[in-house]
Protein backbone atom coordinates (compact mmCIF):
# COMPACT_ATOMS: atom_id res chain seq x y z
CA UNK A 1 0.00 0.00 0.00
CA UNK A 2 3.35 2.22 0.71
CA UNK A 3 4.28 1.64 -2.17
CA UNK A 4 1.27 2.48 -4.23
CA UNK A 5 1.15 5.74 -2.14
CA UNK A 6 -2.18 4.95 -1.14
CA UNK A 7 0.21 5.24 2.59
CA UNK A 8 2.42 8.31 2.86
CA UNK A 9 5.68 7.26 3.11
CA UNK A 10 5.90 9.11 6.47
CA UNK A 11 3.24 6.92 8.10
CA UNK A 12 5.18 3.59 6.67
CA UNK A 13 7.69 2.76 4.03
CA UNK A 14 7.41 0.79 1.70
CA UNK A 15 9.01 -2.52 2.31
CA UNK A 16 11.39 -2.05 -0.79
CA UNK A 17 13.01 1.05 1.86
CA UNK A 18 13.08 -0.70 4.45
CA UNK A 19 15.19 -3.19 2.30
CA UNK A 20 17.55 -0.76 1.29
CA UNK A 21 17.94 0.45 5.32
CA UNK A 22 18.91 -2.66 5.95
CA UNK A 23 21.72 -2.97 3.14
CA UNK A 24 22.52 0.58 4.20
CA UNK A 25 23.29 -0.28 7.95
CA UNK A 26 24.83 -3.45 7.28
CA UNK A 27 27.15 -2.62 4.96
CA UNK A 28 28.03 0.13 7.55
CA UNK A 29 28.52 -2.27 10.35
CA UNK A 30 25.94 -0.73 12.09
CA UNK A 31 23.38 -3.15 12.10
CA UNK A 32 25.29 -5.73 13.18
CA UNK A 33 26.88 -4.04 16.22
CA UNK A 34 23.40 -3.01 17.64
CA UNK A 35 21.87 -6.47 16.64
CA UNK A 36 25.63 -7.69 18.41
CA UNK A 37 25.05 -5.63 21.77
CA UNK A 38 21.14 -6.21 22.03
CA UNK A 39 21.67 -10.05 21.62
CA UNK A 40 24.36 -9.84 24.55
CA UNK A 41 22.42 -8.20 26.80
CA UNK A 42 19.55 -10.21 26.14
CA UNK A 43 21.24 -13.08 26.81
CA UNK A 44 23.31 -12.14 29.64
CA UNK A 45 20.47 -10.76 31.73
CA UNK A 46 18.47 -13.79 30.54
CA UNK A 47 20.89 -16.28 31.90
CA UNK A 48 21.47 -13.89 35.27
CA UNK A 49 17.80 -13.86 35.88
CA UNK A 50 16.87 -17.57 34.94
CA UNK A 51 19.38 -18.97 36.54
CA UNK A 52 18.86 -16.81 39.95
CA UNK A 53 15.24 -17.52 39.64
CA UNK A 54 15.81 -21.64 38.72
CA UNK A 55 18.12 -22.20 42.15
CA UNK A 56 15.49 -19.85 44.05
CA UNK A 57 12.57 -21.88 43.22
CA UNK A 58 14.86 -25.03 43.30
CA UNK A 59 15.93 -24.43 46.73
CA UNK A 60 12.30 -22.78 48.35
CA UNK A 61 10.31 -25.72 46.59
CA UNK A 62 12.58 -28.77 47.96
CA UNK A 63 13.60 -27.25 51.20
CA UNK A 64 10.77 -26.00 53.83
CA UNK A 65 13.23 -23.95 55.68
CA UNK A 66 14.04 -22.33 52.48
CA UNK A 67 10.39 -21.64 51.74
CA UNK A 68 9.42 -20.05 54.82
CA UNK A 69 12.10 -17.68 54.78
CA UNK A 70 12.60 -16.39 51.21
CA UNK A 71 8.91 -17.46 49.40
CA UNK A 72 7.17 -14.55 50.52
CA UNK A 73 9.37 -12.02 50.92
CA UNK A 74 10.34 -13.01 46.76
CA UNK A 75 6.49 -12.61 46.32
CA UNK A 76 6.09 -9.25 47.73
CA UNK A 77 9.26 -8.05 45.88
CA UNK A 78 7.18 -9.46 42.43
CA UNK A 79 4.37 -6.49 42.82
CA UNK A 80 6.49 -4.15 41.86
CA UNK A 81 6.42 -4.21 38.17
CA UNK A 82 10.28 -4.11 37.62
CA UNK A 83 10.13 -1.19 34.58
CA UNK A 84 8.56 0.87 37.55
CA UNK A 85 12.16 0.93 38.46
CA UNK A 86 13.65 2.30 35.54
CA UNK A 87 14.67 5.89 37.48
CA UNK A 88 16.12 4.10 40.64
CA UNK A 89 18.55 1.45 38.49
CA UNK A 90 19.71 4.40 36.13
CA UNK A 91 20.35 6.32 39.24
CA UNK A 92 22.38 3.04 40.82
CA UNK A 93 24.21 1.90 37.56
CA UNK A 94 23.86 4.59 34.66
CA UNK A 95 23.23 4.02 31.35
CA UNK A 96 25.63 1.82 31.07
CA UNK A 97 25.40 -2.06 30.27
CA UNK A 98 24.88 -2.88 33.91
CA UNK A 99 21.68 -1.02 34.14
CA UNK A 100 19.74 -3.06 30.92
CA UNK A 101 21.25 -5.92 32.31
CA UNK A 102 19.76 -5.70 35.59
CA UNK A 103 16.68 -4.57 34.34
CA UNK A 104 16.33 -8.03 32.11
CA UNK A 105 17.61 -9.98 34.64
CA UNK A 106 14.69 -8.67 36.90
CA UNK A 107 12.21 -9.38 34.63
CA UNK A 108 12.95 -12.91 33.64
CA UNK A 109 13.86 -13.83 37.32
CA UNK A 110 10.42 -13.66 38.65
CA UNK A 111 8.43 -16.11 36.07
CA UNK A 112 11.23 -18.34 35.84
CA UNK A 113 10.99 -18.48 39.84
CA UNK A 114 7.24 -18.79 39.78
CA UNK A 115 7.21 -21.30 37.64
CA UNK A 116 10.05 -23.58 39.07
CA UNK A 117 8.91 -23.25 42.57
CA UNK A 118 4.78 -24.31 41.36
CA UNK A 119 6.10 -27.07 39.17
CA UNK A 120 8.51 -28.68 42.14
CA UNK A 121 5.16 -27.76 44.49
CA UNK A 122 2.94 -29.69 42.59
CA UNK A 123 4.60 -32.97 41.99
CA UNK A 124 2.52 -36.04 42.62
CA UNK A 125 3.57 -37.02 46.30
CA UNK A 126 3.02 -40.63 45.75
CA UNK A 127 5.97 -40.83 42.85
CA UNK A 128 8.39 -39.43 45.33
CA UNK A 129 7.45 -42.22 47.90
CA UNK A 130 7.51 -44.55 45.28
CA UNK A 131 10.73 -43.38 44.88
CA UNK A 132 11.71 -43.65 48.71
CA UNK A 133 10.05 -47.16 48.55
CA UNK A 134 12.38 -47.96 46.12
CA UNK A 135 15.98 -47.34 47.42
CA UNK A 136 16.59 -43.82 46.10
CA UNK A 137 18.45 -41.29 47.57
CA UNK A 138 18.16 -37.38 47.92
CA UNK A 139 19.99 -36.97 44.66
CA UNK A 140 18.45 -39.40 42.43
CA UNK A 141 14.85 -38.42 44.10
CA UNK A 142 15.92 -34.76 42.56
CA UNK A 143 17.32 -36.00 39.13
CA UNK A 144 14.73 -38.54 38.39
CA UNK A 145 11.59 -37.50 40.16
CA UNK A 146 11.65 -33.99 41.04
CA UNK A 147 12.91 -32.20 38.25
CA UNK A 148 11.01 -34.25 35.21
CA UNK A 149 8.24 -33.34 37.22
CA UNK A 150 8.47 -30.12 37.70
CA UNK A 151 10.17 -29.58 34.33
CA UNK A 152 7.22 -29.11 32.31
CA UNK A 153 6.22 -25.90 34.19
CA UNK A 154 9.63 -24.48 34.14
CA UNK A 155 9.27 -24.45 30.19
CA UNK A 156 6.21 -22.50 30.63
CA UNK A 157 7.80 -20.05 32.90
CA UNK A 158 11.52 -20.06 31.02
CA UNK A 159 9.08 -19.39 27.06
CA UNK A 160 7.36 -16.75 29.29
CA UNK A 161 10.08 -15.02 30.88
CA UNK A 162 11.92 -14.66 26.88
CA UNK A 163 8.69 -12.32 26.16
CA UNK A 164 9.43 -10.33 29.43
CA UNK A 165 12.95 -10.07 28.43
CA UNK A 166 12.30 -8.66 24.99
CA UNK A 167 9.76 -6.16 26.71
CA UNK A 168 12.28 -5.15 29.15
CA UNK A 169 15.00 -4.90 26.91
CA UNK A 170 12.84 -2.82 24.39
CA UNK A 171 12.02 -0.45 26.64
CA UNK A 172 15.21 0.37 28.69
CA UNK A 173 17.45 0.57 25.36
CA UNK A 174 14.43 3.18 23.68
CA UNK A 175 14.55 4.99 27.48
CA UNK A 176 18.29 5.33 27.88
CA UNK A 177 20.97 3.93 25.62
CA UNK A 178 23.44 5.12 23.67
CA UNK A 179 23.80 1.44 21.69
CA UNK A 180 21.33 -1.59 20.68
CA UNK A 181 18.03 -1.78 18.38
CA UNK A 182 16.09 0.31 21.06
CA UNK A 183 18.64 2.93 20.93
CA UNK A 184 18.52 2.28 16.73
CA UNK A 185 15.34 3.46 16.32
CA UNK A 186 15.16 6.30 18.93
CA UNK A 187 17.96 7.81 16.80
CA UNK A 188 16.26 7.26 13.46
CA UNK A 189 13.02 9.06 14.88
CA UNK A 190 15.17 12.45 15.37
CA UNK A 191 16.15 12.22 11.92
CA UNK A 192 12.69 11.15 10.86
CA UNK A 193 14.12 7.73 9.05
CA UNK A 194 10.86 5.77 9.31
CA UNK A 195 12.66 3.20 7.28
CA UNK A 196 15.11 2.52 10.16
CA UNK A 197 12.41 2.40 12.98
CA UNK A 198 10.28 -0.10 10.83
CA UNK A 199 13.28 -2.56 10.35
CA UNK A 200 14.13 -2.27 14.21
CA UNK A 201 10.48 -3.13 14.96
CA UNK A 202 11.06 -6.08 12.67
CA UNK A 203 14.12 -6.91 14.22
CA UNK A 204 12.77 -7.30 17.32
CA UNK A 205 9.66 -9.31 16.56
CA UNK A 206 12.34 -11.70 14.75
CA UNK A 207 14.28 -11.84 17.68
CA UNK A 208 11.07 -12.60 19.72
CA UNK A 209 10.32 -15.21 16.75
CA UNK A 210 13.35 -17.41 17.03
CA UNK A 211 13.74 -16.77 20.67
CA UNK A 212 10.49 -18.94 21.29
CA UNK A 213 10.92 -20.91 18.23
CA UNK A 214 14.29 -22.14 20.39
CA UNK A 215 12.26 -22.85 23.55
CA UNK A 216 9.50 -24.56 21.89
CA UNK A 217 12.03 -27.16 20.57
CA UNK A 218 13.52 -28.17 23.61
CA UNK A 219 10.45 -28.11 25.45
CA UNK A 220 9.63 -30.38 22.14
CA UNK A 221 12.70 -32.73 23.31
CA UNK A 222 12.30 -32.48 27.46
CA UNK A 223 8.85 -33.41 27.09
CA UNK A 224 9.13 -36.16 24.35
CA UNK A 225 6.97 -38.37 27.05
CA UNK A 226 4.39 -36.07 27.51
CA UNK A 227 2.19 -36.01 24.03
CA UNK B 1 21.20 -72.84 38.58
CA UNK B 2 18.26 -70.51 40.26
CA UNK B 3 18.50 -67.25 40.08
CA UNK B 4 15.46 -66.84 42.60
CA UNK B 5 16.63 -69.33 45.40
CA UNK B 6 15.97 -66.22 47.84
CA UNK B 7 13.25 -67.02 50.41
CA UNK B 8 10.67 -64.81 51.25
CA UNK B 9 10.89 -63.71 54.65
CA UNK B 10 8.99 -64.18 58.00
CA UNK B 11 6.94 -61.60 58.88
CA UNK B 12 5.46 -60.79 62.83
CA UNK B 13 3.46 -57.56 62.93
CA UNK B 14 2.64 -57.43 66.75
CA UNK B 15 0.26 -54.38 68.52
CA UNK B 16 1.28 -51.95 66.07
CA UNK B 17 -1.26 -48.79 66.93
CA UNK B 18 -0.95 -45.92 63.90
CA UNK B 19 -2.96 -42.67 64.49
CA UNK B 20 -3.28 -39.73 62.03
CA UNK B 21 -3.12 -36.16 64.24
CA UNK B 22 -6.20 -37.79 66.49
CA UNK B 23 -7.85 -40.79 65.14
CA UNK B 24 -6.26 -44.08 65.64
CA UNK B 25 -6.33 -45.97 62.71
CA UNK B 26 -4.86 -49.37 63.93
CA UNK B 27 -5.45 -49.97 67.22
CA UNK B 28 -2.93 -52.83 68.45
CA UNK B 29 -3.02 -55.05 65.22
CA UNK B 30 -1.69 -58.65 65.41
CA UNK B 31 -0.38 -60.51 62.55
CA UNK B 32 1.48 -63.27 61.80
CA UNK B 33 2.67 -63.98 58.06
CA UNK B 34 4.76 -67.68 57.39
CA UNK B 35 7.78 -66.66 54.92
CA UNK B 36 6.82 -67.25 51.66
CA UNK B 37 2.95 -67.16 52.75
CA UNK B 38 0.50 -65.58 50.55
CA UNK B 39 -2.07 -63.45 52.54
CA UNK B 40 -4.83 -61.13 51.17
CA UNK B 41 -5.83 -58.55 53.19
CA UNK B 42 -9.77 -57.31 52.66
CA UNK B 43 -11.49 -54.62 54.70
CA UNK B 44 -13.64 -51.39 54.34
CA UNK B 45 -12.69 -48.43 52.22
CA UNK B 46 -10.69 -46.41 55.07
CA UNK B 47 -9.99 -49.23 57.70
CA UNK B 48 -6.14 -48.84 57.67
CA UNK B 49 -4.95 -51.34 54.63
CA UNK B 50 -2.94 -48.68 52.76
CA UNK B 51 -1.69 -47.72 56.23
CA UNK B 52 -0.94 -51.16 57.33
CA UNK B 53 1.33 -51.79 53.88
CA UNK B 54 2.77 -48.48 54.40
CA UNK B 55 4.25 -49.53 58.03
CA UNK B 56 5.22 -52.81 56.70
CA UNK B 57 7.53 -51.07 53.45
CA UNK B 58 9.16 -48.84 56.53
CA UNK B 59 7.14 -45.66 54.90
CA UNK B 60 5.83 -44.55 57.64
CA UNK B 61 6.42 -44.88 61.47
CA UNK B 62 4.06 -46.34 63.93
CA UNK B 63 3.40 -45.36 67.25
CA UNK B 64 3.28 -48.07 69.18
CA UNK B 65 4.43 -52.00 68.30
CA UNK B 66 6.24 -53.74 66.46
CA UNK B 67 7.01 -54.77 62.93
CA UNK B 68 9.47 -58.06 62.42
CA UNK B 69 11.78 -59.64 59.28
CA UNK B 70 12.89 -62.65 60.34
CA UNK B 71 12.55 -61.78 64.18
CA UNK B 72 14.86 -58.46 63.32
CA UNK B 73 12.78 -55.46 64.15
CA UNK B 74 12.29 -53.26 61.39
CA UNK B 75 14.14 -50.02 61.32
CA UNK B 76 13.13 -47.31 58.95
CA UNK B 77 13.04 -48.06 54.98
CA UNK B 78 12.12 -52.29 54.28
CA UNK B 79 14.94 -53.04 51.66
CA UNK B 80 13.44 -56.41 51.98
CA UNK B 81 10.39 -55.34 50.32
CA UNK B 82 8.89 -54.49 47.10
CA UNK B 83 5.68 -52.19 47.05
CA UNK B 84 3.12 -52.21 44.00
CA UNK B 85 0.33 -49.52 44.09
CA UNK B 86 -3.29 -49.06 42.60
CA UNK B 87 -2.14 -46.37 40.81
CA UNK B 88 0.79 -47.77 39.78
CA UNK B 89 3.18 -44.93 39.79
CA UNK B 90 4.93 -45.23 36.51
CA UNK B 91 7.17 -42.33 36.05
CA UNK B 92 5.56 -40.74 33.23
CA UNK B 93 8.90 -39.38 31.84
CA UNK B 94 10.38 -42.70 31.78
CA UNK B 95 10.29 -45.51 28.82
CA UNK B 96 9.22 -48.65 30.45
CA UNK B 97 13.14 -50.01 30.62
CA UNK B 98 14.27 -47.00 32.76
CA UNK B 99 11.16 -47.61 34.97
CA UNK B 100 11.68 -51.01 35.98
CA UNK B 101 15.45 -49.53 36.29
CA UNK B 102 14.36 -47.43 38.60
CA UNK B 103 16.82 -47.83 42.02
CA UNK B 104 18.74 -50.40 40.59
CA UNK B 105 22.60 -50.33 39.59
CA UNK B 106 23.35 -49.52 36.14
CA UNK B 107 24.94 -52.76 34.99
CA UNK B 108 21.51 -54.51 36.08
CA UNK B 109 19.69 -54.21 32.43
CA UNK B 110 19.87 -58.17 31.91
CA UNK B 111 18.19 -58.54 34.99
CA UNK B 112 15.45 -55.76 34.05
CA UNK B 113 14.94 -57.14 30.81
CA UNK B 114 14.50 -60.68 32.06
CA UNK B 115 11.32 -59.17 34.39
CA UNK B 116 9.96 -57.51 31.66
CA UNK B 117 10.04 -60.50 29.72
CA UNK B 118 8.33 -62.36 32.39
CA UNK B 119 5.79 -59.97 32.07
CA UNK B 120 5.52 -60.34 28.55
CA UNK B 121 5.87 -56.81 27.79
CA UNK B 122 9.55 -57.48 25.72
CA UNK B 123 8.24 -55.72 22.88
CA UNK B 124 7.23 -52.46 24.12
CA UNK B 125 10.80 -51.47 26.46
CA UNK B 126 11.21 -48.51 24.11
CA UNK B 127 7.78 -47.32 25.13
CA UNK B 128 6.62 -44.43 27.30
CA UNK B 129 4.47 -45.52 29.82
CA UNK B 130 1.36 -42.90 27.95
CA UNK B 131 1.29 -45.64 25.44
CA UNK B 132 0.19 -48.55 27.14
CA UNK B 133 -2.97 -49.84 28.44
CA UNK B 134 -3.85 -50.27 32.01
CA UNK B 135 -3.04 -53.51 32.20
CA UNK B 136 0.29 -52.96 30.88
CA UNK B 137 1.50 -50.48 32.91
CA UNK B 138 0.70 -52.91 36.17
CA UNK B 139 2.93 -55.22 34.09
CA UNK B 140 5.11 -52.81 33.66
CA UNK B 141 4.88 -51.85 38.02
CA UNK B 142 5.20 -55.67 38.41
CA UNK B 143 8.58 -56.24 36.70
CA UNK B 144 9.77 -53.29 38.36
CA UNK B 145 8.95 -54.81 42.00
CA UNK B 146 10.05 -58.13 40.77
CA UNK B 147 13.27 -56.75 39.43
CA UNK B 148 14.70 -56.28 42.71
CA UNK B 149 14.14 -59.91 43.74
CA UNK B 150 11.90 -58.72 47.08
CA UNK B 151 11.61 -61.12 50.00
CA UNK B 152 7.87 -59.76 50.70
CA UNK B 153 6.04 -58.08 48.33
CA UNK B 154 3.33 -55.66 49.12
CA UNK B 155 0.45 -55.64 46.56
CA UNK B 156 -1.53 -52.69 47.54
CA UNK B 157 -5.11 -53.18 45.49
CA UNK B 158 -3.06 -53.65 42.17
CA UNK B 159 -5.78 -54.51 40.04
CA UNK B 160 -8.42 -52.37 41.17
CA UNK B 161 -8.41 -50.21 38.23
CA UNK B 162 -8.51 -53.06 35.68
CA UNK B 163 -11.29 -54.30 33.89
CA UNK B 164 -12.76 -58.23 34.66
CA UNK B 165 -10.49 -60.37 31.99
CA UNK B 166 -7.60 -58.41 32.49
CA UNK B 167 -7.54 -58.68 36.60
CA UNK B 168 -7.78 -62.60 35.62
CA UNK B 169 -4.83 -62.54 33.62
CA UNK B 170 -2.74 -60.43 35.95
CA UNK B 171 -4.47 -63.06 39.00
CA UNK B 172 -2.48 -65.63 37.11
CA UNK B 173 0.81 -63.74 36.75
CA UNK B 174 1.36 -62.70 40.04
CA UNK B 175 0.17 -66.23 40.72
CA UNK B 176 2.68 -68.05 38.81
CA UNK B 177 5.20 -66.01 39.79
CA UNK B 178 4.86 -66.18 43.45
CA UNK B 179 4.97 -70.01 43.19
CA UNK B 180 8.05 -69.93 41.04
CA UNK B 181 9.98 -67.70 43.59
CA UNK B 182 8.01 -68.25 46.36
CA UNK B 183 8.51 -65.00 48.42
CA UNK B 184 6.47 -63.63 50.91
CA UNK B 185 3.21 -61.70 49.50
CA UNK B 186 0.60 -59.07 51.29
CA UNK B 187 -2.24 -58.59 48.95
CA UNK B 188 -4.79 -55.60 50.18
CA UNK B 189 -7.83 -56.28 47.52
CA UNK B 190 -11.53 -54.89 47.56
CA UNK B 191 -12.24 -58.16 45.99
CA UNK B 192 -12.95 -61.21 48.01
CA UNK B 193 -13.47 -63.13 45.24
CA UNK B 194 -10.20 -62.44 44.00
CA UNK B 195 -8.63 -62.59 47.81
CA UNK B 196 -9.62 -65.86 47.37
CA UNK B 197 -8.39 -67.22 44.16
CA UNK B 198 -4.84 -66.37 45.11
CA UNK B 199 -4.40 -66.24 48.57
CA UNK B 200 -3.36 -69.07 51.44
CA UNK B 201 -5.37 -66.59 53.71
CA UNK B 202 -7.63 -63.77 53.80
CA UNK B 203 -7.24 -61.56 56.61
CA UNK B 204 -10.29 -59.25 57.53
CA UNK B 205 -9.29 -55.68 59.11
CA UNK B 206 -12.36 -54.01 60.90
CA UNK B 207 -12.16 -51.30 63.32
CA UNK B 208 -8.22 -51.50 63.14
CA UNK B 209 -7.92 -55.06 64.12
CA UNK B 210 -7.83 -58.38 62.77
CA UNK B 211 -11.16 -59.55 63.41
CA UNK B 212 -10.87 -62.80 60.47
CA UNK B 213 -8.17 -65.29 59.79
CA UNK B 214 -9.35 -67.77 56.96
CA UNK B 215 -6.93 -70.11 55.71
CA UNK B 216 -8.23 -71.39 52.10
CA UNK B 217 -7.92 -74.56 52.02
CA UNK B 218 -8.32 -74.91 48.44
CA UNK B 219 -6.03 -76.92 45.62
CA UNK B 220 -4.31 -74.77 42.64
CA UNK B 221 -4.65 -73.78 40.66
CA UNK B 222 -8.13 -72.91 41.73
CA UNK B 223 -11.52 -72.98 39.67
CA UNK B 224 -14.00 -70.24 40.64
CA UNK B 225 -16.39 -73.24 39.69
CA UNK B 226 -15.71 -75.39 42.63
CA UNK B 227 -18.22 -74.95 45.42
CA UNK B 228 -16.27 -74.48 48.18
CA UNK B 229 -14.92 -71.72 46.15
CA UNK B 230 -17.78 -69.68 46.72
CA UNK B 231 -18.49 -70.72 49.93
CA UNK B 232 -15.27 -69.24 51.02
CA UNK B 233 -16.33 -66.13 49.69
CA UNK B 234 -19.77 -66.38 50.47
CA UNK B 235 -18.43 -66.74 54.16
CA UNK B 236 -16.19 -64.09 54.17
CA UNK B 237 -18.71 -61.41 52.28
CA UNK B 238 -20.93 -62.50 55.44
CA UNK B 239 -18.52 -61.79 57.71
CA UNK B 240 -17.86 -58.33 56.23
CA UNK B 241 -21.04 -57.03 56.29
CA UNK B 242 -21.50 -58.15 59.38
CA UNK B 243 -24.30 -61.07 59.51
CA UNK B 244 -24.20 -64.84 59.86
CA UNK B 245 -24.25 -66.47 55.81
CA UNK B 246 -27.71 -67.38 55.17
CA UNK B 247 -27.24 -70.46 53.50
CA UNK B 248 -26.76 -73.42 55.31
CA UNK B 249 -23.66 -75.32 54.01
CA UNK B 250 -23.68 -78.37 56.32
CA UNK B 251 -25.18 -79.71 53.88
CA UNK B 252 -21.64 -79.80 51.90
CA UNK B 253 -19.24 -82.45 53.53
CA UNK B 254 -16.20 -81.17 52.48
CA UNK B 255 -12.64 -81.52 54.14
CA UNK B 256 -11.36 -78.46 52.75
CA UNK B 257 -13.88 -76.60 54.76
CA UNK B 258 -13.04 -77.66 58.07
CA UNK B 259 -11.32 -74.50 59.02
CA UNK B 260 -13.88 -71.96 57.79
CA UNK B 261 -14.98 -71.83 61.11
CA UNK B 262 -11.95 -71.84 63.00
CA UNK B 263 -11.03 -69.12 65.57
CA UNK B 264 -8.64 -66.44 64.61
CA UNK B 265 -5.09 -67.24 64.64
CA UNK B 266 -5.76 -70.77 64.33
N1 LIG C 1 -1.23 -39.27 55.48
C1 LIG C 1 -2.41 -39.31 56.13
N2 LIG C 1 -2.78 -38.27 56.92
C2 LIG C 1 -3.95 -38.30 57.59
N3 LIG C 1 -4.82 -39.32 57.56
C3 LIG C 1 -4.51 -40.38 56.81
C4 LIG C 1 -3.29 -40.44 56.06
N4 LIG C 1 -3.25 -41.62 55.41
C5 LIG C 1 -4.38 -42.25 55.73
N5 LIG C 1 -5.14 -41.54 56.57
C6 LIG C 1 -6.43 -41.94 57.16
O1 LIG C 1 -6.28 -43.22 57.70
C7 LIG C 1 -7.41 -44.01 57.42
C8 LIG C 1 -6.99 -45.29 56.74
O2 LIG C 1 -6.47 -44.98 55.46
P1 LIG C 1 -5.98 -46.09 54.48
O3 LIG C 1 -5.51 -45.40 53.26
O4 LIG C 1 -5.02 -46.98 55.17
O5 LIG C 1 -7.33 -46.86 54.19
P2 LIG C 1 -7.57 -48.13 53.24
O6 LIG C 1 -8.05 -49.24 54.10
O7 LIG C 1 -6.37 -48.38 52.42
O8 LIG C 1 -8.77 -47.62 52.35
P3 LIG C 1 -9.05 -47.91 50.80
O9 LIG C 1 -9.58 -49.28 50.72
O10 LIG C 1 -10.08 -46.89 50.43
O11 LIG C 1 -7.76 -47.72 50.06
C9 LIG C 1 -8.35 -43.17 56.60
O12 LIG C 1 -9.37 -42.69 57.43
C10 LIG C 1 -7.49 -42.04 56.10
O13 LIG C 1 -8.24 -40.84 56.03
MG1 LIG D 1 -5.89 -48.13 50.35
Amino acid sequence: MSWSGAIPERILPAPSQIIQAGIDLTITGELSEHMGISLWRALVGFLIGGIAGFVFGLLNGVFRFADLIFDTSIQMLRNIPHLALIPLVIMWFGIGESSKVFLVALGVLFPVYINTYHGIKSIDKKLIEMGKAYGLNGKELFFQIILPGAMSSILVGIRFSLGVMWLTLIVAETISAQSGIGYMAMNAREFMQMDVIVLSIIIYALFGKISDMIARYFEGKLLKWNN
Amino acid sequence: MNSYDLQGVDVTIHQVKKKYDKREVLKGLDLQIKEGEFVAIVGKSGCGKSTLLRLVAGLENMNDGSIKLDGTPLNGLNKQARMMFQDGRLLPWKRVMDNVCLGLSSDAKNRAMQAITQVGLKERIHDYPSKLSGGQKQRVALARALVHDPSLLLLDEPLGALDALTRLEMQRLIESLWLERKFTSILVTHDVEEAVAISDRVILIEDGKVTLNQPIHLTRPRQRTNPAFSMYVEEILARIMNRKSKKNYSMLVNTEMESLFDPVNN
